[in-house]
Formats: C-alpha cells, structure tokens, sequence
C-alpha cells in the first residue's frame, strides 16, 4: 500500500510522462488479455481469490449491461409498470410473487383423467425391509424373540400421540427422527408446464401421511420417504375455493430424500 | 397399527366441563336495582327534550328508551323512529354509547350510579332499512381486462359504471344485468371513475394522463380527452352539488405527477393546479364547505381553497404515505338532492337547496356544521381530524397489523370502517375514534369496503376473491358472497341500498341483490 499520494504529488510537480495517455490506453487495450491469463494461470489460493472478484465484477456488469439496455426502450406509450391492470392502490407496490393456483387452469388439468392420478414423482425406488427397521433386542425376551422394530427413516407423528406401554410397543419411532413441518413450494401451471419463475416456498405443518409408496403399512407408521404424499395445513396461504370456502389441508408429495436432507421439502399437488 | 387417539385425560375432560360452564352464564341486569332517571338530548342541537324520566334499570334497554322518545315526542305508530343512544358528559369529555341496554354500559362499570340522573344524546337512524344482499342477481362479461374501479349512479341503483384495464368505462343496466353503453377513448387503463352529483356526467381518469367526460344517458363523449397531467391519474373528486356555480361543475384531479388539478368541465380548462405537494397525490375529496382535501405519498394531508388555488392546511401526523381519504359527509355530498323516496325536486334552485339542507343536516352537531376527515396510511394507523377546528388530530387510531387501504364513514357518520391488508375489517367508532370491534373472517388482503345507506350493514372486497357483508351492530358476518373467481378490485354499494357492484380481476362485473 502506498503510503501517501506521492504519485499526484510528483505530477503537481512534474506533469505527466509525454506517453502517459498512450500508455494508458494500451493498458486498457490489453486489460481483457491480462484477465484471461490470470484466469487460465493461477493457481491455488490466489486463483480462488482472483475468481471471486471476477464473479463479483461479473455480476455488476450484467447489472450494468441490463439497466443500460432497459434505458435504450423506446416506447410510443405511457409506461405501464405491469403487464396485468391494477387499481390505483395497488400502483406503487412492490408486489411480492404470489404464486396463485389459477382456478381455471387447474379444472382444466382435472378434468383430463390421466392428470387426475398424476403427480410430481410417479415412480420410486424400492427401500426393503432391512433398510427401514433395525431390530430392538434389549431386554432378555425382547431378545429371544427380536419382535421388536426401530424406524430408521424420518417420521411424522400427529400432535396428540402417547406411547403404547413398553411391554406392547411393536414399532418405536425415535423423537430425533420426527418432522413437523414441511417446505412446500407451490407451482403456478398454464397448461401442465409448471412456470417456475412464479413458485413459492413456504414452511407449512404437517397435518397427515396420507400415503407412502413403498408399504400401506408406512403409511399407518407415518414415514417420510421420497414420494410420500402428505397433507399440508395450507391456511395461512390464503387459499380459498370457488365456493368461498377457507382451503385448509392440501395434499404434497415430499421431492427429496428427508433422512439425507434433514428437512422434509414437497410440492402441493394440484 | 393406525394411529388411535387415546382417550380424552381427566385434565381435558375437565377443561371442556369448566367452558362450558363459562358459556352458560348469561349477562343479565339484576333485578333489584330499582330506577334510573334519564334526560333526553338532542345530538344536533344539544337542547333536551322532554323532562327527565325515571326508567327501571331492568328495562332500561335501548328498544324501550326508544319507544319511550317516540312517545316523549309525540310521534305516531307510523312514524316512529330509531334512535341510537350516547351517554356524553361535559366533565371528562367521554363519550360512550349505549350498545343494548343502560345497565352494561354505565351502570356496571361505574361511570354512573342509579342516584345520578343520566344524560343521553341521541340521534336518529335511518328509517328506511336495508335488506343484506345475498345472492348474485347478475354475471355480467364484457371488460376485456381487470375492473379496477366502480361506481353506482347517485339517482339509483339501475345503472353503474365500470372503468378496466382494458382501457374502456363501461356503463350498466343493473336492472337487465346488460351492457348499456361502452365508453371507449382512453388509451391506457381506466384508474377512476366518479359519477356526477346530479348523476348526468361520469368523468374518468386514466393511466394515459388524461381526464374525459361523458354523458351518462347517452353514453357518448364530452369533448376529447382533457391534457395537462404529466403522470397517471390516481383518483376524481366532483364539485359537491350544493357549492357549484350554477351550469359551472368542476371536478379535481389527483395524480401521480404529485399535483390536483381542478377542471371546469363546461369550458374544459383547467381552472387551478393545486401544487405542493411533494409525491404522488393518492386521494382528493371535495368537501361541503368548498373545501379540496388531498392525501399524498409525501405523509401529508393538504387542505385547499379551489376558489383561487391557495394552501389553506397542512395535516402532517403520519409517517408514512396517506392512502386514502373519508369525510364524515361523503355520503351526503355524493347523493346531493337525491334520497332513498326517489323523488327529485324539480327546478334547479329547489334542486340546490335539498342538497344543501341534506349537507346541513348531515354536518350539524351542537348547531355549527363540522367535516371531519379520516385518513388511512401506510404507517398501519389512521388519524380522525376536524380540520376546522385544528390541526392537530382528534384521535388517532391504532390496531391494524399492516398497511391500511381504505376507510370510510358510514352515511349516518357513527361509525368508520377501515380496511387493511392484515386480512381485517375494522370498525371505529366516527366521533371519536375509539375501536368497537374487528370483522375477522377474510383470508386475504382486504381492498374496498361500503357502508349500506343504512349504516346497518358494511360490505368488504378481499383478495381472497370473495365479498362479505358484516352486521355493523353485532360485529358478525352476516353473508358471505363467493362467485368472483379472481381477486375483487372495486366494490360499491348503492346510495339506495338494492344493489352491490363489484368487478376484479376475473374480468366480470357481479350485481348482487337481496
């Protein structure tokens, strides 16, 4: 670092090189040329310094190229700040991306009877038995005959559930393995294509499993696997049925893997 | 193995036992509590009627004390009339209103006891009542785009106006649930629509700047599109009926470009331009006193005289930008001359004087004529004021969650209702801003809410695509209206109380009926 202004000191009092200007804009010139050698050659920690500043630069300049591009519009009319009309009250807004299910859209894609069943993830891989349950065998009986199942994926428990006494408890489902919410993301269709610019995600609690793909018997334990289909509590999303009805419990089917994740997401079913 | 519930523990058994035990108990008036004397007062002129009158508490309701004034005045079975009770005394300056019967509202809390005499103020309701619409008489396509405003004719309820996105007004017959006539000319979306007092012209504000007029039987154009905003227009006041110079209506123009304009619509100039503001102007009202009210981004009221252009007031107290304006006499100046007997005086100057006494009777409290303003904000407060008096607020009101986006005052000028993006409906009450309850039931942002002429019933426009009418008195809703299929911009009950009007983003415009 320098430690004073020495450089305009001395061209206060000296002027500058004859060729500065020159050299100046040679420099410049050959400024895209020094960035791509020091992209393409360096190497380790300095290399990972260079190209965090690069991507920073990069994404100023798109900043730049796109406001620039927004000036050159020319338009004959008086600008419109949306495409779709809003009342005046709602002008000076910034309106937050609402993913809304479109009423038609979605009895379009009901009545087609294929979309009826249709969902996000049609197919699953296969977890055996193995996989999901360890054998408990504490205790001399439950040892000799090892009738006694821990789950070992995640589960969703309702509110109001209490153990069974110890002696009659087939299936234990442990506390650190249990979710109560989920992250849905809602889609906004037009034709069967979801339009992922509109969606949203927001953390919604569970209200029910209502189906696992892998075993009935899932289902009854509440397992989260990947394709499971849940049901969501939907209220504070603000739906409401053509009939003027409050929406409260929408179906989702969980898109990842919750035991790898830690975090159940899904998406709402239509 | 499904999940089975246990059975209900003892701790929640007795929990259930103990509720229903709380809900039992009903509120009754004891019944020992002898009489209570009760002198009568006229609101508007603050002069008693009649001689104090002894009551028993125990039927010291507000039926039998208007029963009791009716029969103090002499007037007959058929002409009796609803009165609405407050008990206001001079001491504290507090008012408070008898809800159902003497005994809960100032007996019980010790406000006052059964050896003082009790001074109430009453106040007549409307005669005439309204019946909650409930059914929707009428689905009517047309607009190319999202209705964004609407509004009944002040004559009645047959016609109505409709301005959209799609860059036309369309007029209604509400009768026939048909098209009448389409109001095509502007170039951009339609943002406000405002019907004439005398209910012959519909001015119309646009997002291309400009402000056209036209006639409301025939549906045709006023002249070509007036010039002179450099940004949208945002909301149209008219000339309250009573104050126009005679064949000289005038209308104010707020708009985007932070400036009200006041045009004069027979010669089509501009008559002022009301500058000083420093943003967006959101909302304007034309009071009875002659008096333009504006609401501004800028956090400001601003009070001016369109006589000659000049800044009378400036009402800073919020702290954040105004949304929209309510004066307690709106309902009065939008009807002018016309009421709910359908009857319309004849000559131009009978015309003037019951638009004049209509405005007198609706402003007089204690013999002087008072306009009070309610403003809503973004700042999740509104302000009751008297500009007339000060420029302090009256009272300010506080309890929505987010921004507020409209209020209004009911016709009778008792209550406020406000609406907000907090998914409420809340109701004040309009002479000194105290809250009285809160119309839950929404699951969206709230947009617009309408008083019945009544004042008995509110109707409320929400982004969860439905209407609701809510009983003013009980705070409970009375109906619930779904049909829309997309958010409800614009909702408009009619000055004679037969038809509600709403249009949103589904492109349709529903008439609803009892």
């Amino acid at each position: 670092m320098p430690q004073n202004e020495y450089i305009e000191r001395w061209q206060k009092q000296h002027g500058k090189r004859l060729d500065h200007d020159e050299r100046q804009r040679k420099r410049q010139a050959r400024e895209g040329h020094k960035q791509s050698h020091d992209a393409q050659n360096l190497r380790g920690l300095r290399a990972k310094l260079y190209q965090q500043q690069r991507h920073k630069e990069k994404i100023q300049m798109k900043k730049r190229i796109k406001a620039q591009e927004e000036k050159n519009v020319k338009s004959a009319a008086p600008d419109e700040p949306s495409k779709t009309p809003l009342p005046q009250y709602l002008l000076d807004r910034s309106q937050e991306t609402n993913a809304k299910a479109l009423s038609s859209a979605i009895k379009d894609k009901r009545n087609e009877k294929a979309a009826k069943f249709a969902v996000p993830l049609p197919k699953v891989k296969g977890i055996s038995e193995e996989e999901m349950f360890k054998v408990v065998n504490t205790g001399k009986k439950t040892h000799k005959k090892s009738w006694k199942r821990m789950i070992t994926k995640p589960t969703f428990v309702g509110n109001d559930f209490t153990r069974r006494p110890v002696k009659y408890e087939r299936f234990i489902r442990p506390m650190g393995l249990r979710y109560k919410k989920a992250n849905v993301t809602q889609y906004v269709y037009s034709g069967t294509i979801a339009i992922p610019e509109l969606a949203v995600t927001v953390q919604l609690p569970i209200l029910s499993v209502k189906k696992n793909p892998q075993n009935p018997l899932y289902t009854q334990l509440g397992v989260l696997t990947k394709g499971t289909i849940i049901e969501v509590n939907v209220s504070e999303l603000g739906l409401v049925t053509t009939s003027g009805k409050v929406v409260w419990g929408k179906w989702a089917q969980v898109t990842n893997t919750p035991e790898n994740d830690g975090c159940v997401n899904a998406v709402l079913l239509v | 193995m499904a999940t089975l519930y246990p059975p209900p523990s003892k701790r929640q058994k007795l929990a259930q036992a103990d509720r229903a035990r709380e809900q039992q108990e009903l509120d009754t008036i004891p019944s020992d509590l002898g009489s209570v004397r009760v002198q009568f007062y006229d609101q508007a002129t603050g002069q008693p009627t009649g001689p104090a009158v002894s009551v028993p508490v125990a039927d010291a309701n507000v039926k039998n004390l208007e029963t009791l004034l009716n029969t103090l005045q002499g007037n007959e079975d058929d002409e009796r009339v609803p009165y609405r009770f407050a008990y206001h005394s001079e001491k504290e300056g507090q008012t408070i209103d008898i809800l159902r019967d003497v005994y809960h509202s100032l007996l019980e809390p010790g406000v006052k006891t059964t050896e003082d005499t009790v001074s109430l103020f009453y106040t007549p309701q409307a005669v005439f009542r309204v019946k909650a619409v409930s059914r929707c008489a009428a689905s009517i396509a047309g607009h190319g785009e999202a209705i964004l405003a609407t509004s009944f004719s002040p004559v009645n309820s047959s016609t109505m106006v409709s301005g959209s996105g799609d860059n036309t007004a369309r007029i209604w017959d509400c009768d026939t649930g048909t098209p009448q006539h389409t109001l095509k000319g502007h170039t951009s979306w339609v943002l406000a629509v405002a019907y004439s007092p005398n209910g012959a012209m519909i001015a119309t504000g646009s997002m291309d700047n400009t402000v056209r007029f036209w006639d409301a039987k025939k549906g045709t154009a006023l002249g070509g599109p007036l010039k002179g905003h450099s940004k949208w227009i945002t909301n149209l006041a008219w000339e309250p009926y009573h104050v126009q110079e005679s064949g000289r209506p005038r209308v104010a123009s707020a708009s985007k470009d932070s400036t009200v304009r006041v045009w004069d619509v027979v010669s089509r100039v501009i008559d002022h331009v009301l500058t000083g503001h420093k943003s967006s102007v959101t909302c304007v009202r034309w009071g009875g006193t002659g008096k333009v009210y504006t609401a501004s981004h800028d956090k400001t009221i601003k009070i001016w005289n369109p006589k000659d252009g000049t800044l009378l007031q400036t009402l800073s107290a919020h702290a954040h930008r105004v949304n929209h304006l309510a004066l307690s006499t709106d309902f009065a100046l939008r009807t002018s001359y016309h009421d709910h007997t359908g009857k319309v005086p004849e000559t131009e100057a009978e015309k003037r004087t019951a638009a004049k006494k209509k405005f007198e009777e609706a402003a007089t409290v204690n013999n002087t004529i008072v306009e009070r303003l309610v403003s809503a904000s973004d700042d999740f407060t509104m302000y009751l004021w008297e500009p007339s008096t000060s420029n302090k607020p009256v009272a300010r009101m506080l309890g929505h969650q987010k921004e507020v986006n409209h209020v209004t005052f009911s016709p009778d000028m008792a209550y406020i209702a406000s609406a907000g993006f907090d998914n409420h409906v809340k109701l004040w009450n309009g002479r000194d801003g105290k809250f009285i309850t809160t119309f839950r039931g929404h699951v969206g942002a709230v947009y617009q809410c309408c008083f019945s002429a009544d004042s008995r019933m509110l109707v409320s426009s929400s982004k969860d695509t439905t209407l609701k009418i809510w009983d003013v008195r009980t705070g409970k809703l009375r109906m619930d209206l779904p049909g829309h299929r997309d958010e409800v911009f614009a909702v408009d009950w009619s000055p004679d109380g037969q038809k509600v009007g709403s249009g949103g983003k589904d492109k349709q415009i529903k008439i609803w009926r009892n």
